[in-house]
């Protein structure tokens, strides 16, 4: 096999590891405000590192797909930074809160679309809603051999051969492409990009398609929301911190000593 | 008729721990019918006589010699006939390695729709769907979600139901054969590697270190914290954030937070650990919590019990220092 055309499904998302005064409930909107960057989903972006790893050993060609109400390029631009060949927006109005089962479906449709695919990678998991479901759903809806929880993916005559986290280790399993693989984080972090070259990328004449749901064959009335009936905080998870005074060696003294009275 | 279902899982030949919460889940959903467990593997007779006596309405056996270990194509052929069969009203399965590889794909097939990690779940007595109450945004809200579809479906967080206790009565048995066959094989497997992994939930100490140690060789001296913490405190362990296994420092059995290990000791120590909300949530109910880490308004202090800011190369050696004099 000369060349591997990979497809990469990347999430974009309020930065989850935002503070917490950051994130409040509007529980009459039943609506989760995240007052934070947008970004790449963490696990996505470990899929992405996987892909360009693989198009660096073997050559070839990644396309990430990114679904949304509104994507934005800028965030989604950062895919090209770090080694993508191609982004494409799948962005339409009805694509706003869809439940996990018609996200895979729309990316299905735009998968078809696109056709010519050995590898679609998505992350385990996204980091706001922390379903899990889409990469499977798609696979099953692709008719795809569907692998879960990647650490490592190696092409072999063909085939894509992975080390699969098990609750004993892990597990190498194989299986004809196409094929779809979620993504875990032991994988590895997306390698750095420099700003220099982020920049040059958002700056980038470059246009970035944007499909619409008509335009990927999706009929927009068979999508459905996600069914929230009720939102709430979460239970204060707060207490109060007491912190060491002095200097270093005077706080190590005394947290040493706190440790000691819980003995 | 309505029947609440649940997926058992099996360790060394008796329903594991999960399978016990889940049919008190189950039980709680199932209008006093009790509800029924469902095996499946290449032997499961021991496991479901076991499980009977906890007083299930009935124990369905799959068994298959195929159904051998847990290949994820064949144990969905199998789950989705069984489904198809006992047309239950809802299933539900651990939020565990098996539920979390099946459920998706069993949703797709059967046209249903799966909630995953739900912690609370009740019957809407208006329209008898399922309400699945689940952490969302990395723990940063509880959402309720219900869905159209039947069986209704959702995977169950651990150590969040009570287990089971004895029933009086010895649940049905009831055999289900499946047609199953090597075709449907879709991913191959070539090995099991059983590594040594650490129960980060048997530890009385963790000392846990993120993205701040800066280097792999940070946990060099969280091991040093560690050893000097067994002499007081016995069974102490190394933790970490999700940062530090992304970055290849440690290995993911390490890892403390929504997709590692959920753990409550009785000190947590957070180093270099800023705080992330799906990092809190697997560590926010250990009794004590001590934080180190250079920036004051991180996360992780507002929720610490004791902490210093300052950075953890000019603390830990001093503090190891200490514990070895005092203890």
């Amino acid at each position: 096999m000369t060349e591997i055309r990979i497809i990469v499904c990347a999430k974009q998302i309020p930065d989850p590891e935002a503070p917490l005064s950051d994130v409040s409930v509007d529980a009459e909107k039943l609506e989760v405000i995240v007052d934070a960057p947008q970004v790449i989903s963490p696990f996505d972006e470990n899929a992405l590192e996987a892909a360009v790893r693989l198009t660096e050993d073997m050559g070839g060609k990644i396309t990430v797909l990114s679904l949304g109400k509104k994507v934005s390029d800028t965030v989604l631009r950062k895919s090209l930074a770090a080694g993508a060949d191609e982004l494409i927006l799948l962005e339409d109005d009805q694509f706003e809160k869809l439940d996990s089962h018609s996200t895979a479906a729309a990316l299905a449709k735009a998968i078809q679309k696109i056709g010519d695919y050995d590898l679609v990678l998505t992350g385990r998991q996204a980091g706001d809603w922390d379903s899990g479901q889409v990469g499977l759903l798609l696979g099953e809806m692709l008719g795809l051999p569907c692998i879960s929880l990647a650490r490592d993916i190696t092409i072999e005559d063909g085939s894509v051969v992975v080390k699969k986290g098990i609750p004993e280790g892990y597990e190498r399993v194989k299986a004809k492409m196409p094929a779809l693989v979620t993504v875990s984080n032991e994988v590895g972090e997306l390698r750095y990009i420099s700003r220099t070259r982020m920049l040059k990328m958002i700056q980038g004449a470059r246009s970035i398609p944007s499909w619409s749901a008509l335009e990927i064959g999706v009929n927009p009335e068979a999508l459905q929301k996600m069914a929230i009936t009720a939102l709430s905080s979460p239970p204060d998870m707060g207490r109060d911190c007491q912190f060491m005074e002095g200097a270093p060696k005077e706080m190590a003294e005394k947290l040493a000593a706190v440790f000691m009275a819980l003995k | 008729m309505t029947e609440v279902l649940i997926l058992g899982e099996i360790k060394d030949g008796s329903p594991d721990l999960r399978t016990l919460e889940l049919l008190s889940a189950g039980n709680a959903l199932s209008n006093g019918a009790g509800c029924s467990i469902l095996f499946m593997g290449d032997s499961v007779a021991e496991a479901a006589n076991k499980a009977a006596a906890y007083g299930p309405h009935t124990v369905y056996r799959v068994e298959h010699p195929l159904l051998k270990g847990f290949q994820p194509d064949l144990w969905l052929g199998a789950l989705e006939q069984a489904c198809r069969r006992i047309h239950p009203s809802v299933l539900l399965m651990g939020h565990s390695f098996v539920g979390m590889d099946l459920g998706p794909r069993l949703a797709c097939r059967l046209n249903s729709r799966l909630t995953t990690d739900c912690i609370d779940l009740s019957i809407d007595p208006e329209d008898g769907l399922l309400l699945r109450t689940k952490p969302v945004s990395g723990g940063n809200a509880i959402s309720v979600f219900k869905c159209p579809g039947q069986p209704q479906l959702a995977t169950v967080r651990g150590k969040v139901f009570a287990p089971a206790e004895p029933g009086d009565r010895p649940g049905d048995m009831v055999d289900i054969q499946v047609e199953i066959d090597p075709s449907m094989i879709r991913v191959e497997s070539i090995e099991i590697v059983e590594e040594e992994t650490v129960s980060l939930d048997k530890a009385n100490v963790v000392v846990a270190g993120g993205a701040g140690l800066g280097e792999a060789d940070g946990f060099e001296l969280l091991e040093e914290l560690a050893a000097a913490l067994r002499k007081s405190f016995g069974n102490v362990m190394i933790g970490c954030s999700r940062v530090a296994v992304d970055k290849g420092w440690i290995s993911s059995d390490h890892q403390v937070g929504l997709t590692g290990t959920m753990i409550s000791p009785d000190i947590y120590v957070a180093v270099g650990i800023s705080g992330a909300i799906q990092h809190l949530v697997g560590m926010v109910h250990s009794k004590k919590i001590i934080a180190i880490n250079t920036d004051p308004a991180c996360n992780i202090f507002k929720v610490a019990d004791y902490g210093i800011v300052e950075d953890y190369e000019d603390i830990v050696p001093a503090l190891v220092e200490k514990l070895e004099e005092l203890s």
